[in-house]
């Protein structure tokens, strides 16, 4: 890859400015027999989450005494992927679901439910990169949903770098062929990051700009995150009286 | 010292809803000198006071609070009752039959797994687990009817100013209905028909639970599937 010619690109090859989110939908409610729930559709990401209670803990030796547990399950569908996948967990799979748990678990009270468990399962199907990020969305939407008590939404996405540009919110291909990225799940309105990780190589000035730039996606997704919730009770332009 | 939002306004969690001292109700924390809000709903300023009535919330057990569980297991002396709180219920014997437990009582011939009782939370222990009682009029095994569960935040609107709006659908329809605070609602009627309409009243009323003139608007649907059914 040339970096002298790929400097010039301003645009991605999905048409994309270097800025700019993919098309994000975000719906909450729509799984009846969930305590709470989420649909989001991030690019060609299309990812449904399931959130269940806080209730009783099974086995009862992994509930801590002082706090609820947040079990997250991160699974992708065998049909998500060309060629398909075994529907088994992978060790992928296994890291996803942590670091799903690890970037959630700042917003919420667990302390409000000590020895329950809060499950979060989040199904993928179909996935075209940052599914991580996107479930992380969900997710944070489908906890509001269930009514369970949390500090701030938590918005994610990925910054990274491609043809020595950087850019926002990377699809598959360009997970693929870039240089690195950089997934972050943030906290808007009391500005903290729960999320930061780094897959590839990135001087200091550009992992910098790419955490800039994910700040303010993140801040982006946040306010499509607002709107599927009051969405939901059909105040997105009224007032409730 | 300022309100950043409307009185009745939807609020998400986050949301900073006052600057300032202030004291704060339900589904509210202070942090960095701001009072936010922890659940989605509707924010209320009321005499010194932020709160937040939450749109959606699990059920929080208080003594007091009239129940209707499955009982799920049977230990020596208790039962085990899924209330739809974060914390199963106990229901001890003494609860149940009045007289204290004896070795020769065969407990499931009283209550059996799998079986619906309309309870009262008498007290919570000190692992603030719900304790039960069944003693007491109208509480007991249920029998017939069937169980629909929304979510508990709702209930409060679903009884209506000193039961106006549940009073309301009983005499439309003619079901005998139990509320439950924890959100399931045992519903008893003559027939399929009158116990469909009880349902979809209470879908929508669980639907526009937050929008005003919630009374008037019931009023008319009752009439309109009552209609229907003619």
């Amino acid at each position: 890859m040339s970096k002298k010619k790929s400097k010039k690109t301003t645009k991605r090859f999905d048409g994309r400015k270097p800025d700019e989110l993919r098309p994000l939908k975000i719906e909450s409610g729509v799984l009846p027999h969930a305590d709470g729930s989420a649909y989001i559709e991030m690019g060609r990401n299309k990812i449904l989450v399931g959130v269940f209670g806080p209730r009783e803990m099974h086995p009862k030796r992994f509930s801590k005494p002082n706090m609820a547990t947040l079990r997250c399950r991160y699974h992708m569908a065998p049909f998500s992927v060309d060629p398909r996948r075994s529907p088994a967990p992978s060790r992928r799979d296994n890291e996803i679901s942590m670091v799903m748990r690890y970037a959630l678990e700042p917003a919420v009270f667990l302390e409000r439910y000590p020895r329950s468990v809060i499950d979060v399962y989040a199904e993928i199907l179909e996935a075209d990169g940052g599914t991580r990020t996107a479930c992380i969305n969900a997710a944070s939407v489908a906890l509001v949903d269930a009514g369970i008590p949390v500090r701030d939404l938590v918005a994610s996405c990925a910054a990274g770098k491609i043809d020595g540009q950087l850019v926002l919110d990377l699809g598959d291909y360009e997970d693929k062929e870039g240089d690195a990225d950089v997934p972050l799940a943030y906290m808007p309105k009391t500005e903290h990051v729960t999320l930061l990780q780094m897959d590839g190589i990135l001087s200091q000035d550009d992992f910098n700009g790419c955490i800039d730039m994910a700040i303010e996606g993140c801040k982006q997704i946040y306010e499509v995150q607002r709107e599927a919730l009051k969405k939901k009770y059909g105040l997105d332009e009224g007032e409730a009286n | 010292m300022s309100a950043k939002f409307e009185n009745r306004d939807l609020v998400v969690p986050g949301d900073v809803l006052f600057e300032g001292r202030i004291r704060t109700g339900d589904n509210t924390f202070r942090s960095n000198g701001h009072v936010s809000a922890s659940r989605i709903g509707l924010v209320n300023y009321n005499q010194g006071m932020v709160s937040v009535i939450s749109l959606e919330a699990g059920f929080n057990p208080l003594s007091g609070d009239l129940v209707i569980g499955e009982v799920i297991d049977i230990d020596l002396g208790r039962w085990i009752v899924d209330i739809g709180s974060s914390e199963n219920a106990f229901l001890n014997v003494q609860d149940a039959i009045d007289a204290p437990f004896r070795s020769d009582i065969v407990m499931p011939e009283i209550l059996d797994v799998g079986e619906t009782i309309i309870a009262k939370i008498v007290d919570l222990d000190r692992r603030r687990t719900p304790i039960l009682s069944i003693l007491g009029p109208s509480l007991g095994k249920v029998k017939e009817g069937f169980i629909f569960r929304i979510t508990p935040s709702k209930i409060p609107r679903l009884i209506g100013k000193k039961g106006s709006m549940v009073n309301m659908i009983l005499k439309a329809t003619g079901c005998n209905v139990v509320i439950g605070q924890n959100g399931w609602i045992l519903i008893q009627g003559r027939n399929r028909e009158n116990e469909m309409i009880v349902v979809k009243v209470i879908e929508k009323i669980e639907r526009e639970a937050h929008i005003s003139g919630l009374t008037t608007r019931v009023q008319e649907y009752l009439k309109e599937l009552k209609e229907e059914i003619k």
